[in-house]
């Protein structure tokens, strides 16, 4: 009895020491941001954000071309998304309803291409580019988003697919139902859930990115918010405040659209993974 | 069923036709039936086409570059000029190439080990919380998730600031006096402690979150089973609940591995755009070889080389994956 006890008190100390290395630097990171500049430049630090400022907001804001890049950030994420799925779901369709030759040979190379590091592909991409005059143009970036985006899009929806019992489309097929009109009317509806949280991981793939933004996109008015982030943290004599406003802004819709879908792609990687 | 559809040797077809005989008026043509074996085809096709185009003409473009002679006239000239495996003589015979080669090596084994040794122990821990604890530490592990890379960059950067961090503070309180103004990326190691760090953190919660997610799949009658039999945590943990995991293991080990192995973007952040040579990982050299002097040739023979050390890195993983998938 007390031996039981004492193992439920280390597992939530345990707990508490998980908590904490979680919690705390994004606490941390918010409490900062509305921090007095006194109090975050004080060598004992001020653990509450009392009396607090929308100073640094103000100036994260205020930083050169923050809406532009804002409407750069969505209209590339859009666009890749877009076109992306659109692409990945008939592929995907094709390699988890349909039985045809190559189809192993599909599913290694869609894991083998993911492995291939987009950091090495960069100097190649960036030379194609160059030379069709599309860097520093958002559509260059697109392309190049999609480059992980379209193969991550069909590996997870193929996963999603798999799960879908295919006895339901058979019997609306015995029932009069064409192929066609069995996906459309019996998978489609069912595998929307998957579609949307494919989507949203993919935003966060791309919300992500900081090297490609940063590699083609030159000037400053081209840039995307991930650019327009790390472009405060370079200069030394970092203003902190700022920097922890501008981190909080930049992580809202990451984590807002995340907390849509987590339990999902948990669900939805592995399956898709491990299901044949 | 539909290899007979598909080879249609004309004594067969006259056999299997009598069945066939009244039409039913829902059937498909036999136009339509000619047709389907094409349906999967089509529907790869665009997006094959397009991967094609964006991602297989880069690599190829990426081996051809590695041959080549490829600087800022070059750029300009818009062609490169062949010159053999002169890049990849360069490179090998760089002892600096070997330094770098271990040190990628050592920074991806220890950061993998690192993820998947704590993941696991976390979601052990999450099967033994109560119930709203255990809500609790899921909470937190999906809010650090949750975080975009750069704003966890930036949280540890200012939490490792040499003057007004938090974690210079901590350990001075906890007795340390030297860590007052400490800065941490004056010293390789302790820079990589700190990158380290940064990229556990980001990677941690979606290990033990899966695993925790696996683990609800081990039949607990087994791990009850061999515990009557007299087995410890270890061995029950060890003969039971690892082989029932292996292929989500394999899954996170192989993630984990690709992400640590090309890790870029926390160094190149972390140390102001502009690390030193002892920071330099496969990724950050081959970067800088192009982006930084315009050696783009040499560049994409470092970028090929770090490709295939990851493809023997991983192949292991990927073979035992794909017998878990099946033919």
């Amino acid at each position: 009895m007390t031996r039981r006890r004492l193992a439920r008190a280390g597992y939530n100390a345990a707990a508490v020491l998980v908590l904490l290395v979680t919690l705390f630097p994004i606490y941390w990171m918010v409490a900062t941001g509305f921090k007095r500049g006194a109090d975050i430049l004080s060598f004992d630090p001020r653990w509450l954000p009392i009396p607090g400022t929308l100073e640094n907001f103000r100036s994260a804001v205020g930083k050169p071309h923050f809406l532009q890049d804002v409407r750069n950030s969505i209209l590339v994420v859009i666009a890749t998304i877009v076109i992306s799925l659109a692409l990945a779901f008939l592929a995907a369709l094709a390699a988890a309803r349909f039985r045809f030759s190559g189809r192993a040979l599909l599913v290694v190379m869609l894991i083998v291409v993911q492995m291939v590091p987009l950091e090495a592909l960069i100097i190649p991409i960036y030379l194609m580019l160059d030379r069709a005059g599309q860097t520093d143009r958002l559509a260059g970036i697109v392309v190049t988003y999609m480059t992980f985006v379209l193969p991550f899009a069909i590996w997870t929806l193929r996963g999603f697919i798999v799960n879908i019992p295919e006895e339901l489309e058979e019997a609306a097929m015995v029932d009069g139902c064409t192929r066609a009109g069995a996906f459309r009317r019996i998978l489609f509806p069912l595998v929307a859930p998957g579609l949307v949280a494919t989507a949203v991981f993919s935003f966060i793939l791309v919300w992500n990115d900081y090297l490609i933004a940063y590699v083609l996109l030159r000037s400053p008015e081209k840039q995307t918010l991930g650019i327009w982030l790390a472009s405060f943290t370079t200069n030394h004599g970092t203003e902190w405040g700022a920097v922890m406003a501008g981190s909080t802004l930049f992580a809202i819709p990451a984590v807002v659209f995340f907390l849509l879908v987590q339990r999902r792609v948990v669900s939805g990687l592995t399956a898709g993974a491990v299901k044949g | 069923m539909r290899a007979v559809e598909t080879r249609p040797p004309s004594s067969r077809r006259r056999a299997a036709a009598p069945p066939e005989r009244p039409p039913a008026p829902r059937r498909p043509g036999a136009r339509a039936r000619r047709l389907r074996p094409l349906v999967p085809y089509a529907l790869l096709a665009p997006a094959l086409l397009v991967l094609a185009a964006i991602l297989g003409f880069p690599l190829y473009r990426l081996v051809s570059l590695s041959f080549q002679q490829y600087g800022l006239k070059e750029l300009f000239a818009g062609r490169g000029t062949f010159i053999g495996l002169r890049n990849y003589q360069d490179i090998l015979t760089d002892p600096f190439f070997w330094t770098v080669v271990a040190r990628t090596l050592v920074f991806a084994t220890v950061a993998v080990g690192l993820t998947m040794v704590l993941g696991t122990l976390v979601a052990l821990l999450l099967r033994n919380l109560a119930r709203p604890m255990r809500v609790l530490v899921t909470a937190g592990l999906v809010a650090a998730w949750a975080m975009p890379t750069l704003t966890a960059i930036s949280i540890w950067q200012w939490m490792f600031d040499f003057e007004f961090g938090v974690v210079n503070w901590l350990l001075t309180r906890l007795g340390a006096e030297s860590f007052q103004q400490h800065n941490w990326f004056d010293q390789p190691l302790q820079g990589f402690t700190v990158i380290m760090i940064v990229v556990v953190w980001g990677a941690l919660p979606f290990v033990a979150i899966t695993l925790h997610a696996g683990l609800t799949q081990v039949p607990a009658e087994l791990e009850e089973a061999a515990r009557v039999d007299g087995a410890g945590a270890w061995q029950v943990f060890r003969h039971i609940t690892l082989p029932v995991m292996k292929p989500i293991f394999l899954i996170l080990a192989t993630l984990s591995t690709i992400w640590d192995f090309k890790v870029f973007t926390q160094i190149w952040v972390l140390l102001n755009q502009r690390p030193s040579r002892e920071y330099f990982l496969l990724g950050i050299w081959s970067y800088s070889e192009s982006f930084g002097v315009t050696r783009y040739g040499k560049g994409a023979a470092i970028a090929v080389v770090m490709v295939i050390l990851l493809m023997l890195v991983t192949s292991f993983y990927v073979r035992q994956m794909l017998r878990a998938v099946g033919p």
